[in-house]
């Protein structure tokens, strides 16, 4: 009882500082200028489009703009005072439902188009250029790192800055037009690619007008996280942070420099590039690479950074550590990018310069994962016990794998062999499947949790399911991907005795085939997983817990961590 | 070291002008020298803009994504060289608003397929991949040649390239509908005047159906020039030592 009311006193006083007192409705008049102006905007250039993609994005456009004001006018007139709650946590929810949306959606559509390339007579369609795996790569890609890693990004960035600086999130509403507006992009994007609207730069495809819409997104999205900085009750800028807003200042940068276009016509969809040639590939692979560093790196590095520390009730191994990793991991990143360009007609001497920063960027990546590793210093039996925990931690050692794996092959005379191969593909899922969709995992589970206020998930024993499941389908994925590559890259170099070439191009097609078909299979089941762990996150949203099952969580904490009295 | 530290963690103002500036370095010293250096802006005999059916065509691969499973960039490895020819080079690609180099080969390089197979075999070929090259994995194109170009933006697309640097001359841009049909033309009035604009342009009716120009007609009329501007009897690797 008294605890109770010492709670509730807590609660209040936390409320008290966190609520924003000089709420000016700012955010409501900048969102309805973007709303308004969008619109008339959007409505102009539907009636006249000169092409019939930009008169269709133009239509979702103003669609979006007009239930977006819909909203707002509903919200102004229903509102009845300040929010009460300390920390906004509806839109860290959208959030979460959102990732668990987009991670399947893209999921799905990767496992399609590895079917597509092991059965190529099935599952094309004449007549439906759509279905096209030239179309539908751009989607997998950019729905599994834009839309599901950065809803995931997002919604844990609004949570972790809000909990570090004990501070609401900034802007209002303004969150929530962040995430809304993210989502748009998404589907602009998405359905630009399907009906062949692209700019053709990889994992920077959308066209001009979707860039743009994302830069305002963007800008929207680091004033809120800056805000909430600036408003913070904590004296320091937790580590986590320094990790987010390096990877939105960063991103910002490189999605600006690397889209410049001129557009064919203001209504219409096609652009063409500021740069050509061997400027513009190697401001793309700046670009290519530190979406790898940026986005699904330094954002991913930000959850380990909250979530490990916090799942396991211990303090960041070293903050020295983090310090150095910090500075260290973005500055040589961005030097990386070259290595995608080995062999070509970019000047040896950057290609020189970005294999040299690659092989030294081992370094940094693996302090981090250090750091993150040794964290567990004191609570390793938590592995035993807790699934969650499990899957953040196998994220890491699949960190250690992927940027040790990256290293290597950026070495010159190592890409000789892999470059242009599936050895590539392998490697970046070790990375996007290991790493990325584990560690999201494991912060969207403790999400489930933590955001609902549920003692337990809805089933421990369906995350060990959803955790081997998709384990052996990464382990099919890169083991077959590695067999792949090699044996193509092996065979584009044979000899025969006579001096010529012992493989015409096709056969090494056809040797791909049975790789191709453990590659889906592998897939397939880390797809499985995923949809195992959206019923068990929208079942503990509900607030049920499976019948039957043992909370292992409170077994672990009751029991384990205290000592036992000598008798 | 780390105590000075302790005020970047205090200015979150800082903090990001700080990421900035460590985050623009490597970018910044890489990429701001391939603007002048001889070797990344030289120019090389016979490169030339795209004629507009090329650029039509390429405007077709691009939106189809050939890219993500066809390179167009020869690494100067023997047997690269030996099985798609003389390595690329970055001259080639100076007038390619965005670059095409790609970076898988579920398929073969395209850089230099030009003039390797007939336009009746590229027809086929998108047609139906596997009924020429049994082992393909290549997806079909079919409805390319029943889709009628849509060439009513070309000038614009002429002009948006003269934007960003290619050097496309006022006389090019107010033929460019007349160029695109004249490259199917073999018979047009105009084909002195094209060849003259477009030299190594090559004319003639790529789809083998004379009734209208398709999709069809622009993405082979663009295969088939890729890696022909150069000719490499005469280009002298040496001169561009230094």
């Amino acid at each position: 009882m008294l605890m109770k009311t010492v709670k509730d006193k807590g609660r209040k006083l936390v409320n008290q500082q966190l609520t924003n007192k000089n709420d000016t409705g700012a955010d409501i008049m900048v969102i309805a200028a973007i709303l308004g102006i969008g619109a008339i905007f959007s409505l102009y250039v539907a009636a006249r489009a000169v092409d019939p993609m930009m008169e269709v994005h133009a239509l979702v456009f103003l669609g979006a703009f007009l239930i977006g004001a819909f909203a707002l006018v509903s919200h102004v007139s229903s509102s009845k005072e300040a929010p009460q709650g300390a920390y906004e946590t509806g839109v860290v929810k959208a959030g979460v439902f959102a990732s668990m949306f987009w991670g399947v959606a893209g999921f799905l559509v990767g496992v399609i188009i590895a079917f597509q390339l092991a059965f190529p007579d099935l599952l094309y369609f004449e007549g439906a250029p759509w279905t096209n795996f030239g179309r539908l790569r751009p989607l997998h890609t950019s729905a599994v790192i834009f839309a599901f890693g950065g809803n995931v990004l997002i919604a844990t960035s609004f949570y972790v800055v809000q909990r570090t600086c004990r501070a609401r999130l900034a802007g209002g509403l303004a969150p929530w037009f962040v995430f809304w507006g993210y989502q748009l992009f998404i589907v602009i994007a998405a359905t630009g690619y399907l009906m062949g609207v692209t700019q053709s730069k990889e994992y920077a495809e959308p066209e001009w007008y979707a860039d743009l819409w994302l830069t305002i997104v963007w800008v929207v999205y680091l004033l809120v996280f800056l805000g909430t900085i600036w408003k913070r009750k904590e004296p320091h800028i937790y580590v986590a942070n320094w990790f987010y807003l390096s990877f939105i200042v960063t991103i910002a940068m490189l999605h600006i420099v690397n889209n410049l276009a001129v557009p064919v016509s203001l209504t219409g969809s096609k652009s063409y590039s500021l740069f050509a040639g061997v400027q513009d590939a190697l401001t793309q692979w700046w670009y290519g690479h530190n979406a790898v560093g940026f986005f699904l790196t330094t954002g991913f590095l930000a959850i380990m950074y909250y979530f490990i520390p916090k799942r396991v009730n211990r303090p960041v191994y070293s903050y020295r550590l983090s310090i150095v990793h910090f500075w260290s991991l973005i500055f040589i990143y961005i030097w990386a990018g070259p290595h995608h360009l080995h062999y070509t007609a970019l000047p040896e001497w950057a290609q020189t310069l970005g294999m040299t920063f690659s092989v030294m960027l081992l370094m940094p990546s693996w302090g981090g994962m250090i750091n993150g590793l040794m964290t567990l210093s004191g609570a390793w039996d938590k592995l035993r016990t807790d699934p969650v925990l499990r899957i953040m931690v196998v994220s890491l050692a699949f960190y250690g794998m992927s940027t040790f794996e990256g290293s290597l092959m950026s070495v010159r005379a190592v890409n000789s062999l892999s470059h242009y191969t599936d050895w590539t593909i392998g490697h970046v899922h070790a990375g996007a499947l290991g790493w990325v969709s584990y560690i999201s995992f494991g912060a969207l589970y403790c999400l489930a949790t933590w955001l609902w206020n549920r003692k337990s998930l809805y089933s421990n024993a369906l995350v060990e399911w959803h955790f081997w499941i998709s384990t052996m389908g990464i382990v099919l994925y890169i083991s077959s991907m590695w067999v792949a590559g090699i044996t193509q890259g092996l065979m584009w170099r044979a000899y025969n005795e006579f001096g010529f070439l012992e493989h015409s191009f096709v056969e090494t097609v056809e040797a791909m085939h049975i790789p191709f078909i453990i590659r889906a299979t592998g897939g397939t089941m880390f797809l499985i997983g995923a949809l195992i762990m959206a019923y068990n996150i929208w079942r503990t949203a509900r607030g049920d817990v499976r019948t039957g099952e043992k909370s292992l969580m409170d077994e672990s904490s009751s029991q384990a961590a205290r000592p036992v009295p000598a008798e | 070291m780390l105590g000075k530290h302790e005020f970047l963690e205090k200015h979150g103002l800082l903090l990001t002008v700080g990421i900035l500036v460590v985050v623009a370095i490597g970018g910044a010293v890489e990429i701001a020298p391939l603007f002048y250096l001889e070797s990344t802006v030289e120019e090389v005999d016979g490169v030339r803009p795209y004629s507009p059916l090329e650029l039509a065509g390429r405007n077709v691969y691009v939106r189809e994504g050939c890219y993500v499973c066809h390179s167009q960039q020869i690494r100067p490895l023997r047997d690269e060289v030996e099985r798609y020819g003389h390595y690329s080079l970055a001259a080639e690609s100076m007038y390619d608003h965005p670059f095409q180099w790609g970076s898988k080969r579920t398929g073969p390089d395209l850089a230099r397929v030009g003039g390797k197979y007939s336009d009746e075999w590229h027809r086929q070929h998108m047609v139906s991949p596997r009924s020429l090259v049994p082992e393909s994995i290549m997806p079909p194109y079919a409805f390319l040649e029943k889709r009628e170009l849509d060439y009513s933006q070309v000038e614009a697309w002429l002009k948006a390239n003269r934007a960003v640097g290619v050097p496309y001359t006022d006389e090019m841009i107010e033929n460019a509908a007349l160029d695109l049909r004249t490259q199917v033309d073999p018979f047009s009035d105009n084909y002195d005047a094209f060849v003259a604009r477009y030299p190594k342009a090559q004319i003639r009716n790529f789809d083998g159906n004379d009734r209208q120009i398709t999709e069809m007609d622009a993405l082979i009329a663009y295969m088939q020039m890729l890696g022909t501007l150069v000719d490499f009897d005469t280009y002298e690797a040496e001169e561009n030592y230094r």
